[in-house]
């Protein structure tokens, strides 16, 4: 089990995963997102290759209506 | 052609819009589209993770590709979070380097915190950003913004969300007065004469949401807040008669006129 904090909350994942199957899980595939993790960027292009950690601190935005 | 050009790039509406405050997304695009606007300001915020799969996504109704999409960083305090923010963003928008910055100080006034915003804006035109800065009306630090290399500043005409109008034209007349880049209204427009005199003092565009969300009929007002800056750029350019206190000249001809009738009253 690792346990990460997403967007404020707690939550825990059977195994690592890369980023692409966090998405996947999280029901986030083919939405525009960005992510940050641990305060630093993860460009798109790395979401398949880059795992999260025990601990890791993300952060996924979208775009949403504002002035 | 009369275009306002940021960053390089000429668009030739002067409204700029936000997209919050909406009914839903169907009432966004047609205030939007009503505006004529071409550079709409969108949030970043956290999406949902999952609770809520079939969530519409506000840049489905907005596509990039039709929009100039302007993120801005409403809500942050400080300008580590600013900076932050907009990072996601540029990443979010493939790599989309056109920004509004704001910092504010105080959740009650959601007044500017400038000397955060200076920091913020420093960091962010290193890093290759094109940012539009919200500002309050202080003409200085208005020129230290510019001279960061902002490319447009965008002074305050009262309080976001206030709709109370042109507060300090003055403020607001030495900014323009001063600055080599656009100057833009930004926060506290209430209706379509608000924008017409910011156009009129000088002002290279307007950027607004709550004015035309918050209204009765948004689609309404915002087709009311496109002419209203179409007028009142068009009355800039034309250059205003000087105001004559106690000088009336009449418009039509003094000579001429039919003699009055001898011995009757008026």
């Amino acid at each position: 089990m690792i346990a990460l904090t997403i967007n404020g909350e707690p939550r825990r994942f059977e195994r690592v995963l890369t980023v692409s199957e966090l998405l996947d899980q999280l029901a986030l595939t083919g939405k525009r997102v960005a992510i940050e993790r641990n305060g630093e960027i993860v460009p798109r292009g790395r979401f398949a290759l880059e795992h999260i950690a025990e601990g890791d601190k993300l952060e996924i935005v979208v775009a949403v209506g504002g002035g | 052609m009369d275009t306002l050009n940021i960053a390089g790039q000429a668009y030739s509406s002067r409204l700029l819009v936000g997209t919050g405050k909406y009914k839903d997304f169907e009432q966004t695009r047609a205030a939007v589209e009503a505006s004529g606007a071409q550079i709409v300001t969108v949030a970043i915020r956290r999406t949902n993770i999952g609770q809520n799969p079939n969530e519409p996504s506000l840049l489905e109704a907005l596509p990039p590709n039709r929009f100039t999409i302007l993120p801005n960083t409403a809500g942050c305090y400080t300008g580590q979070d600013a900076i932050r923010t907009l990072r996601l963003a540029r990443e979010l928008l493939d790599g989309h380097s056109l920004v509004k910055l704001e910092v504010l100080g105080d959740p009650a006034t959601l007044y500017p915190n400038v000397v955060e915003t200076l920091s913020a804006a420093q960091t962010l035109v290193k890093e290759g950003f094109h940012v539009m800065v919200y500002t309050s009306d202080d003409p200085i630090i208005a020129k230290q913004l510019e001279e960061i290399g902002c490319v447009a500043v965008m002074p305050l005409a009262s309080l976001i969300g206030s709709g109370m109008g042109i507060l300090n034209p003055w403020n607001l007349q030495i900014i323009i007065e001063n600055a080599k880049v656009p100057v833009l209204v930004d926060a506290g427009v209430g209706t379509a004469s608000d924008a017409a005199i910011a156009m009129e003092l000088g002002c290279d565009g307007v950027l607004m949401n709550t004015a035309i969300a918050a209204a009765k009929d948004p689609v309404l007002m915002a087709s009311a807040m496109r002419k209203a800056v179409e007028a009142g750029r068009e009355a800039y350019l034309a250059g205003r008669m000087p105001k004559k206190l106690y000088s009336a000249t009449a418009s039509s001809p003094t000579t001429g006129t039919i003699a009055p009738i001898q011995g009757k009253a008026a």
